[in-house]
């Protein structure tokens, strides 16, 4: 900067007598000294009548007058001759990020996204897609193509991220290292450097490669970052992350290890059985359930067997009885089964996990049965029952009006070993699902959707279909979400049958609105066409609810216009995969290609 | 380029948008889901959306002014049934057909054309007053309303500095509401509303004597500037005039008979809108090409009142500027272009100290400049400390920038330090006594902060 500055005009406003008359010269000297700012800011708050002014006799207008003139001066002055300031400590770079960067289109779609957040999120009326909701699956298809962020829609995406847990390891993972250089300048980010929710791409990532750093994390880390270190090491080598564990597992405090220990359940294997039978020992009580949990789900441990010989010591098959005398008078001989629950709750089941005291309302033995059920190996009752397939087993009879509690513990059974033969027996047939649980209407814990997510995602889909078509949508909600994203078929169909008798039938659609919701996030987007048609206001049918024609219509039209713009939104990201960079591309064009549709 | 005319980007779309949550709206309305009737042809984009309501609205979109016409109740203009159409339009797809405008639109059109016609053929009569005796009476009747006007203010300030600046603590308020009004009255705008900031400036934090004392004396020096106008140099008088509230037509500047349009091939630089309740604003910077000389486009809007033109950053126009008379031109008026809008380059810039110096040089003919538009090229963002002490310093040497503590509680300094990621970036902003206002960053296209 120039240490003198040249003179300004308001050197020429100021100093020149205007009311004088004289025409200001092109150029004045400066005067000779303005007093110091500090001094006129000071005269300035006393006031001139209190004080006389440092402007006092130089010439001029003296007073208030002259004190604005040397005011005005010295303001212009300062700013003319501004310096720069002492630069501060300069932020290190950024790592490099070597994914392709997003198309156009796509990058304008997430700046649409993010702008929507919590905007009008949440209102399931009018006919406009509810951005909220795409932003989730906008990120997972962003990811499998291998994008990087946008730098400029980081700081979005990172509040975006902040404000819904769900979205973090999407969000995360697409944002990639820039974000995580950013967030350590900013307290509102820092959830970003935990890595919390299992995100592959926070700090179990920057580690994995280094054992140093990873085992320097895990011994010195804050419990979320060692919970992800564990996590991500868990789905990469499952054995180094019980090494890495059972190293320190003693000096732990008790809530950590039961997290710890939960992490386990990632890459489960017959070789984290030693650690789990020695953790069953444990200190403390939930950590003991949770280790017994976690053998019970190895059909081969020595847990789950022992746990077999105690559930099939209490389960017979009676190839004699008569169920009930009226029950069956043409079938004398239909093989029974017979349930006589344990008497005690020895120190061997409960060092093995059983709950020893039952909760209120339920008798202990049965209390105890179930869970020797729930944790012995369903492999093994083929042996029990002469050999029946598990669909044969489920149909037989029980006696005592026992069938309910035996099939909720088979449920729970196959549900945590994740035995999708059992899981399927159990289900029944979707018509007629359950059989069994409506008999003994009095307490019975199946949940079909936990059963569903056991079996394989096109006979999941398959089985929902079905159900919707036979009994509607009223219990649908929760076995549509176990469904694969996007339905596959018939399973869209079926729902789109539904809702159209639905609004036959003349409800609301808000009625239905979870199912919508569901719908509009799940739906193949080439439903579309189909659904166009539905999206005409028709005439109310008798006994209607007043005005719901028009509102199905707004809903459909919803519906419509929301899978447009998802296969817009998928659109514009595949087809750009094939103009740029194929080099993050080649590892996930599998999983983009399969997930475009 | 089709049939059509020119066919928009969806960026170009976009950069029309009032404001963030039009944009969302628009965007959703983007789909052909609930657009019927949708065409496009001869510069002129129409459809008819369905609502809640029973009736479609009609959107009718002119692409070469632009200009907008929908039937909806929207306040936002343009609104986001014309945004959704255009993103529509600009998207491509057979959702928008070529062909004729219905009747319904051709109407508005054609209205429209007319009214071009006149203002275009009729630019010099509205200007020309039929009775040139009486509009010089008129002008010098507001010319001794704002001497009296300014006078009454000179006496004020004087009054203040004689009793103290601490005597207005707390009880200055409502009489400088008072003395504003008084200068509403003295058909002096631009004196109100320096009056008015002197009003919020008072006990507002750290320094505020010091601010005050600054404002008081600008103040100052422009009535002085306006009693003593017959002896300031032409330019610096036209400066005093404008800062006072007189206006100028731009039509004049643009046909009149001294009219110097400066044609150049002009970068958009920024566009950055601000509404405060009564009136929304656009400020539109450009850099010509050749001159290198920076300019400013203001344009005001209301409720149905289209902010224009819109020219996102990052275009070039090859068209003519005519700058507002003044000691330091900056504020233009946009006049023939000579060609379509297309994308431009990376403006060059400077470094710190050329800044800061550039600013100082402006200030030397407009003693009022609170800010000067300069591009930074090379700089590294520099984040505070909880919000606090975020600079952009050159990238090697000691010079620094605060950033003008207005733009932290604005997300788009995360924006720029993301961008940068550590790195030398291009940034426009504005350079002034209260720091730098980052408005544009280059990514390395442009992003508005």
């Amino acid at each position: 900067m120039k240490p003198t500055e040249p003179p300004t005009t308001a050197d020429t406003l100021t100093t020149d007598p205007l009311t004088t008359g004289t025409a200001p010269p092109a150029s004045t000297p400066p005067p000779a000294d303005t007093p110091p700012w500090p001094e006129l800011v000071s005269a300035a708050l006393l006031g001139a009548e209190r004080r006389t002014p440092p402007t006092a006799g130089r010439g001029g207008p003296t007073g208030a007058a002259g004190l604005l003139d040397a005011a005005a001066l010295s303001t212009v002055r300062r700013r003319a001759a501004l310096r720069p300031a002492p630069a501060g400590e300069r932020p290190r770079r950024a790592p490099d990020d070597p994914r392709p960067p997003l198309p156009p289109a796509a990058r304008r779609r997430l700046s649409l996204l993010l702008a929507d957040r919590g905007g009008t999120g949440g209102s399931r009326r009018g006919t406009a897609p509810d951005l909220t909701e795409l932003l989730p699956q906008w990120l997972t298809a962003a990811g499998e193509h291998g994008y990087r962020a946008p730098e400029a829609l980081l700081p979005a995406l990172l509040d975006a991220a902040r404000g819904r847990t769900d979205l973090r390891p999407a969000a995360l993972a697409l944002a990639g290292p820039r974000a995580r250089w950013l967030a350590r300048l900013n307290d509102d980010w820092k959830f970003a450097l935990r890595g919390i929710g299992g995100d592959p791409g926070a700090a179990g990532a920057d580690t994995a490669e280094n054992p140093e750093a990873l085992q320097r994390l895990w011994d010195e880390g804050l419990f979320a970052e060692r919970i992800a270190v564990l996590a991500a090491l868990r789905r990469r080598t499952p054995d180094a992350g019980r090494e890495l564990l059972s190293r320190t597992w003693q000096a732990e405090r008790a809530e950590d290890r039961l997290m710890f220990l939960d992490a386990l359940r990632q890459g489960l294997s017959p070789a984290d059985e030693a650690f789990l039978e020695q953790a069953l020992s444990d200190r403390s009580r939930n950590v003991r359930a949770t280790a017994a949990e976690l053998l019970s789900a190895l059909p081969g441990s020595a847990l789950a067997t022992r746990m077999a010989v105690r559930a099939r010591s209490c389960v017979a098959l009676d190839r004699t009885a008569t169920p009930s005398a009226s029950d069956a008078p043409a079938a004398p001989s239909t093989p029974t089964i017979v349930v006589e629950a344990p008497h005690e709750c020895d120190a061997g089941m409960q060092r093995d996990g059983v709950v020893a005291k039952a909760p209120s309302g339920r008798g202990e033995r049965s209390w105890w049965f179930g869970q020797l059920v729930e944790a012995a190996p369903l492999g093994g009752w083929a042996e029990r029952f002469g050999g029946r397939e598990p669909a044969a087993i489920t149909a037989l009879p029980v006696a005592d009006g026992r069938r309910t509690e035996l099939h909720d513990a088979w449920c729970r059974a196959a549900v945590r070993q994740r035995d999708a033969p059992w899981a399927r027996a159990l289900l029944g047939t979707p018509a007629a699902p359950l059989q069994g649980a409506e008999t003994g209407a009095g307490g019975s814990s199946r949940d079909p959707a936990k059963l569903l997510a056991v079996l394989p995602e096109p006979e999941r889909a398959q089985w929902v279909a079905e159900f919707i078509a036979a009994h509607g949508l009223a219990d649908a909600f929760r076995m549509l979400g176990v469904c694969a994203v996007p339905w596959a078929e018939p399973l869209g169909g079926a729902v789109v049958d539904a809702l159209d008798i639905a609004r036959d039938a003349g409800s609301y659609p808000w009625s239905f609105s979870g199912v919508m919701g569901l719908a509009e996030r799940c739906l193949d987007p080439a439903a579309a066409d189909r659904l166009e048609m539905l999206t005409a206001v028709t005439d109310e049918p008798e006994g209607a609810s007043p005005g719901s024609g028009g509102y199905w219509s707004e809903a459909f039209q919803r519906l419509v216009g929301t899978l447009r713009l998802r296969a817009t939104m998928h659109a514009e990201l595949a087809a750009s995969a094939r103009l740029v960079a194929p080099s993050g591309a080649d590892r996930l064009s599998g999983a983009a290609t399969g997930a475009a549709g | 380029m089709n049939s059509q005319g020119e066919r928009w980007t969806t960026d170009q779309v976009l950069a029309l948008a009032p404001d963030e949550a039009s944009r969302t709206a628009g965007g959703k309305l983007a789909g052909p889901g609930p657009w019927s009737d949708a065409g496009a042809g001869d510069g002129a984009v129409w459809g008819r959306c369905t609502g809640r309501g029973k009736t479609p609205y009609q959107a009718v979109i002119d692409t070469k002014g632009p200009a907008f016409s929908c039937s909806c109740p929207s306040r936002k203009f343009p609104c986001k049934h014309a945004l959704g159409l255009l993103l529509l339009w600009a998207g491509g797809g057979d959702a928008v057909a070529a062909g004729e405008p219905p009747q319904w639109a051709a109407e508005w059109l054609a209205a429209r054309q007319q009214r071009d016609g006149r203002d275009a053929a009729g630019s010099t009569p509205s200007p020309a007053p039929a009775e040139p005796e009486a509009a010089g009476r008129r002008a010098e009747r507001r010319t001794q309303r704002i001497r009296a006007g300014a006078t009454e203010l000179e006496q004020r300030l004087e009054d203040l500095l004689h009793s103290g600046l601490a005597s207005t603590d707390g009880a200055g308020y409502g009489s400088w509401d008072e003395t504003a009004a008084r200068m509403v009255d003295a058909q002096a705008p631009g004196l109100a509303a320096r009056v008015r900031e002197l009003g919020s400036i008072v006990a507002s934090g750290p320094d505020w004597p010091a601010r005050l004392l600054e404002e008081c004396a600008l103040l100052h020096l422009l009535d002085q500037g306006f009693l003593g106008i017959d002896h300031l140099p032409a330019p610096l008088a036209a400066t005093v005039r404008t800062r006072v509230g007189l206006t100028t037509e731009p039509a004049a500047l643009l046909t009149g008979l001294d009219a110097t349009p400066v044609r150049d091939r002009w970068l958009v630089l920024a566009q950055h809108d601000s509404d405060d309740g009564r009136l929304a604003s656009r400020r539109i910077y450009l850099r010509g090409d050749r001159t290198g000389r920076m300019a400013l486009h203001l344009s005001y809007g209301g409720a149905h009142r289209p902010l224009e033109p819109a020219l996102p950053p990052g275009l070039v126009l090859d068209a003519e500027l005519a700058y507002y008379p003044g000691a330091r031109p900056l504020r233009a008026a946009l006049g023939k272009r000579h060609a379509p809008a297309a994308p431009g380059p990376v403006p060059p810039g400077c470094g710190i100290d050329a800044a800061l110096a550039a600013y100082g040089d402006a200030l030397r003919h407009d003693p009022w400049l609170d800010s000067w538009p300069v591009v930074l090229t090379d700089v590294t963002p520099i984040p505070g400390v909880d919000g606090e002490g975020w600079q952009l310093a050159d990238a090697d040497g000691e010079s620094a920038l605060p950033l003008d503590p207005r733009c932290l509680d604005r997300p788009g300094r995360w924006q720029l330090a993301a961008i940068s990621g550590g790195a030398p970036i291009t940034v426009f902003g504005e350079c002034g006594h209260r720091g730098f206002l980052p408005l544009t960053v280059w990514d390395p296209s442009p992003v508005s902060l």
